[in-house]
């Protein structure tokens, strides 16, 4: 790895002085489960490094049923698969944060970095977008929001200036029988990439769908959400029919690439497949409830 | 794999956290509250900070600085690039080789160590960055040189290493789970060493030297 600097900021504010005077070169670490491996590699070269998890604004977690969920960038991912709370309000949220590597890693990497790093096949994006998050970010200028399905656009590149930190999600309280649901496909067991991730959230009303987000990963260069399948949903009974052509409408926007994981035919079949079935558990999830 | 929700609900502690300060407990019933611990945790963003200022701390390195690291209850200072990880300042530094390093990129497990007693693969860990936390390696389990950990014990008994290079990661993983879960069951097991990747194919044996360590039926370990 070439050389660095390594500074653990105190305050948010302490994180944007440093990271504004380092300009270019500085960047933010977290759990480092992207980072480092790409600075080995040499594939990203950052010359100073701001710890994140120094940084106490991005460790918050905390919900209420007024102003929903707020999770802290840099808050570890064992936090949110172990949080009562959150398995209860937004199990497809832990589904996604409790697919990342192993134990060890869950110890350490955090939903901030799954998103900064930009990755189209990160596992916790899709599942975001199905909740409607909405990132907070700051920088000297001051603070921005920016809806998780707008943040990363292009493999490895977000929105984020040199100079920015992203800080914290906040994701709405679930109104009455409302659940989500995230899945993804692997070819093994864990500890790989998703081929192909899908995360859906609906909201019924008996048996009909008042609102529906559905959000794909590893299909196209950046994370998705599917706008035209989800309002396909909205005022119709939950019912095969509906899941079906939702389905079918997910699968028009992706625009997936053949690799070593799978052909683009492949990962087109799959998207129909996770879409149908996550909407299926959601649905189950919110009668439920 | 999630860790089983009877585990959260306060069976091992967690030691705090040096940066947040935030405890297991205290964190869990902080969500649990809502609405009243939110305010005490209100986003306070700075107000804009007009001009860029020169960072009250220097940065630190890029040469070799001073970092402290407390290991197996001792406290060591070393001189070390910020680029150096926790694996090769505890192999390179302090001679303590028995943490190995196998990928050396997060695949393997076989540098697992235990931070404030989380399983964290030293590796993908900057040693600066785990200052003010409590570091446990395999050199850290035996209580003396004739006295090992009754996990190690086990090992032996049951014959649960063959090269044994993915023994020490897989001896600090299975550690940190029957100090959070005394009893665990076998996919509690499996989910703990599912990082630890171990080429000989040892897992039934460790399985039953876990389970016997825990006062458990060690042929349990055959049932899937
Ligand atoms: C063995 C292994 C298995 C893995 N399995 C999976 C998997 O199954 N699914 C999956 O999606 N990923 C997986 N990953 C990738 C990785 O663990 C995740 O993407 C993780 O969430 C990254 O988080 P981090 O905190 O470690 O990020 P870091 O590596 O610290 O940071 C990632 C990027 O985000 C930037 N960044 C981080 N936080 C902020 C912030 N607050 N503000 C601004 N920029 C920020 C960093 O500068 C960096 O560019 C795996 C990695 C390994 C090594
Ligand atoms: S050497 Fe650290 S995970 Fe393989
Ligand atoms: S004993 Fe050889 S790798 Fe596990």
């Amino acid at each position: 790895m070439h050389a660095i600097t390594y500074e653990a900021p105190k305050s948010l504010e302490h994180a944007l002085r440093l990271l504004a005077a380092a300009g270019e070169k500085g960047r933010v670490l977290a759990g480092g489960t992207d980072l480092l491996i790409q600075m080995r590699a040499g594939v990203r070269t950052p010359e100073r490094l701001i710890d994140a998890k120094t940084i106490p604004e991005l460790q918050v977690l905390s919900f209420s049923p007024h102003e929903g969920l707020r999770l802290g960038a840099a808050v570890p991912c064992y936090r949110i698969v172990e949080d009562p709370v959150l398995c209860q309000h937004y199990p497809g949220l832990v589904e996604a944060a409790g697919l990342i590597g192993s134990v060890q890693i869950k110890n350490r990497c955090t939903v901030g970095g799954n998103l900064c790093n930009g990755s189209p096949a990160a596992d916790t994006t899709p599942a975001l977008i199905a909740l409607g998050a909405v990132c907070y970010v700051a920088s000297p200028r001051g603070t921005r929001t920016v809806a998780v399905e707008d943040f990363v656009v292009s493999p490895g590149r977000t929105v984020l200036q040199p100079d920015e930190v992203l800080v914290e999600f906040r994701i709405p309280a679930p109104p009455p029988h409302t659940a989500d649901c995230y899945q993804r496909f692997i070819p093994r067991n864990e500890m790989d990439i998703a081929v192909v991730g899908v995360g859906a959230a609906v909201t019924l009303d008996g048996e009909v769908c008042t609102a529906a987000r559905i959000g794909l990963g590893a299909v196209a260069p950046t994370p998705l959400f599917a706008r035209e399948a989800s309002a396909s949903l909205v005022g119709k009974p939950l019912d095969d029919e509906a899941i079906a052509t939702a389905a079918e409408l997910a699968q028009k926007i992706a625009r997936p690439i053949t690799d070593m994981r799978g052909t683009a035919e492949y990962r087109l079949h799959l998207v129909g497949v996770l879409t149908r079935r996550v909407l299926k558990v959601a649905a189950e999830r919110a009668r439920a409830r | 794999m999630p860790r089983k929700n009877s585990d959260s609900l306060g069976q091992g502690t967690r030691e705090p956290s040096a940066s947040s300060g935030i405890t297991r407990r205290s964190f869990l019933k902080g969500t649990g509250i809502g609405a009243a611990s939110l305010a005490a945790v209100r986003l306070q963003l700075p107000a804009v900070v007009a001009e860029v200022q020169e960072p009250p701390v220097p940065a630190v390195g890029p040469d070799p600085v001073p970092v402290t690291l407390q290991v197996n209850g001792q406290t060591y200072t070393v001189r070390v690039e910020p680029r150096i990880t926790l694996a090769d300042a505890l192999r390179e530094h302090l001679d303590l080789t028995g943490t190995k390093v196998i990928c050396d990129r997060g695949m393997c497990g076989g540098c697992t160590v235990l931070l404030d007693g989380e399983p964290v693969l030293a590796c993908m860990l900057l040693a600066i960055a785990a200052q003010g936390k409590a570091i446990r390696t395999v050199e850290g389990l035996a209580q003396s040189d004739t006295q090992l950990d009754p996990l190690q014990d086990a090992f032996i008994t049951y014959d649960a290493l063959q090269c044994g290079y993915c023994t020490p990661g897989m001896l600090m993983s299975c550690r940190a789970l029957l100090d959070r879960n005394p009893k665990p069951s076998l996919a509690d097991i499996k989910a703990a060493v599912s990082g630890n990747i171990c080429r000989c194919g040892t897992y039934p044996h460790v399985f039953a030297a876990v389970l016997a360590a825990s006062g458990q039926d060690p042929r349990l370990a055959q049932q899937g």
